[in-house]
């Protein structure tokens, strides 16, 4: 569905992407984990449009992405939800929702994705006239995710959904995550929490300071030692048991 | 003072008041979408002016085609100035298109001077708005009392804009954040557009109706509304349309009352007139920095 190869971006005078495969197959979830700065988001906003790469290609759904604009890669549903969320807190949580269908014109079909998010959603229909911004941060992941189904996606991106909540709610959102892939929208994933992203993924890749340097099914990767080390932190209790 | 003189400056007050929110308005909508401060915009207002003078006595149309055609061509022209002088900064550092707002409002003044001319131009009275009213005792030229009138409808059509429309929707939601709006599939490019559109259209409905009440019209006669009006909106809370608006009317009924209390005063304050906008100006900045209607972002991180 997401066929990326040999994808190279620089960012002012940095290369982020230093060739880069990656191949998303329709339907599933996959996941992308690494640290900070090692490019995770830099690849999805190339996917986007929002950054320009140098060299390689991005197809999707069998058409080259280069030279696409934003909307229109929106509009054939390929949707991102930010990192940190990026709401609109001015406009109200219903208006949110509203903006994710800005290039859809079907009326009646948004009217019925607007139900199904509140279905998923409950709390969001609770707070629909508030002002987003006053929204915690899980209510503000919530109605981000929501916002980007708006959007119709075939494949949606999200860019560290767990970031900045509590454990509760990122296991409520990782639910719901796999609750959108079983409704037959494919999910690519970026995560720090490096452990959830695995569990839920049929396949990752581990990118590191713009590199894949690994790749795999989700549960193998889970059980890899050099994953387990560098970011699970399990290698490190393992070691202090072994010392004891 | 007679309940009569003060109820002519009321009437006066309202519409400078009006004109001045109209024009504020368009600083705080471009404020808001490109945290610039559109230098030009007075002399968009001056343009608008123009262009209806010389429809009317070049061309000889009647004043509602005349007025809207200076209309249509003013939002055209401020549509067309972010494309030409703001555009292509929009990623630069943010002085360089502040400074960019500046020479396109020194050019249009002196472009204006060298095409218009020096020499100020009457604006040709329109029977229709130069009747003499009276209502008890009351009398005042029947566009003072249009302008609050027309003002107020206007401000009814554009608080349905941004607040109903998608397009509306749109603006808001570029105004906080480019790149999330894009990702929403939205034509930033377009937004802002609209925006200098409905701003330099807003200008024009003052400057038309400006010239009808202050009927003088030099190639400079932008500069001083438009700083003051600058003033308006940032004494408002710039970015904010409501607290433009609000302003804007601060603004009139000031300069307007220093002028009806003088006339009972041992001392003339009236020549302080143009000084009001500067010391509430200071005075803002001091005491609420943000503005009436600013208020510290609430939003969560």
């Amino acid at each position: 569905m997401l066929k990326i190869e040999n994808l190279h971006v620089f960012y002012g005078g940095i290369h982020a992407l230093k060739g880069i495969n990656l191949n998303v197959e329709k339907g599933k979830t996959i996941s992308l984990i690494g640290a900070n700065g090692a490019g995770k988001s830099t690849t999805l906003r190339c996917i986007m449009g929002l950054v320009k790469k140098s060299e390689g290609s991005i197809v999707y759904d069998g058409k080259d992405l280069t030279g696409f604009k934003t909307r229109d890669i929106v509009k054939m549903g390929l949707v991102l939800t930010p990192e940190g969320r990026r709401i609109f807190p001015n406009l109200s949580v219903k208006e949110n929702i509203m903006l994710g269908a800005y290039t859809r014109t079907d009326k009646t079909e948004i009217e019925r994705d607007f139900d199904r998010v509140y279905e998923l959603f409950p709390r969001l229909k609770e707070r629909e006239w508030q002002v987003a911004g006053t929204l915690s941060g899980g209510e503000q992941q919530m109605l981000a995710v929501g916002r980007s189904l708006m959007s119709k996606p075939k494949l949606i991106m999200m860019d560290e959904p767990s970031l900045g909540l509590a454990p509760l709610i990122v296991k409520n959102i990782f639910e719901i995550i796999r609750e959108i892939n079983d409704n037959g929208v494919t999910v690519l994933l970026i995560e720090q929490n490096a452990k959830a992203a695995l569990e839920i993924a049929d396949y990752a890749y581990v990118l590191e300071t713009g590199k894949i340097t690994l790749e795999g099914k989700g549960s193998d990767l889970l059980n890899d030692p050099d994953v387990q080390k560098a970011y699970l932190g399990e290698a490190v209790t393992k070691n202090i048991e072994k010392n004891e | 003072m007679s309940l009569n003189i003060f109820m002519q400056q009321l009437v006066n007050a309202a519409s400078l008041g009006s004109l001045y929110a109209l024009l504020a308005i368009g600083y705080t909508m471009v404020y808001g979408i490109l945290r610039l401060i559109n230098f030009a915009h007075g002399d968009i207002f001056m343009l608008s002016t123009y262009i209806a003078f010389y429809a009317m006595t070049s061309f000889l149309l009647p004043w509602y085609i005349s007025f809207a055609i200076a209309i249509i061509l003013t939002i055209l022209f401020g549509i067309l100035l972010e494309r030409g002088a703001y555009r292509p900064l929009r990623n630069s550092p943010r002085i360089s298109i502040m400074i960019s707002a500046i020479a396109a409002s020194f050019l249009i003044e002196n472009l204006a001077i060298v095409i218009f001319g020096g020499r100020p131009k009457a604006f040709p009275s329109v029977p229709a708005f130069s009747k003499i009213i009276s209502i008890s005792g009351v009398s005042t030229s029947s566009i003072s009392v249009i302008i609050p009138i027309v003002t107020f409808i206007v401000l009814i059509l554009l608080g349905y804009i941004v607040n109903q429309t998608k397009m509306g929707m749109a603006m808001r939601a570029v105004s906080k954040d480019y790149e999330a709006a894009r990702l929403m599939g939205i034509n930033v490019n377009t937004v802002i557009s609209f925006t200098f559109g409905i701003g330099s259209g807003l200008a024009a409905i003052g400057g038309v109706m400006w010239g009808l009440k202050y009927p003088q019209l030099i190639p400079l006669m932008g500069l001083m509304p438009g700083l003051k009006c600058f003033i308006a909106a940032v004494v408002g809370g710039i970015g904010d349309i409501k607290g433009a608006v609000i302003g804007g009317f601060i603004l009139g009924f000031g300069e307007i009352m220093i002028v009806a209390v003088s006339a009972f005063l041992p001392y003339d304050l009236s020549g302080y007139r143009d000084a009001f906008a500067f010391v509430l100006l200071i005075a803002i900045l001091l005491l609420k920095p943000s503005g009436i209607m600013g208020k510290s972002s609430v939003e969560k991180v």
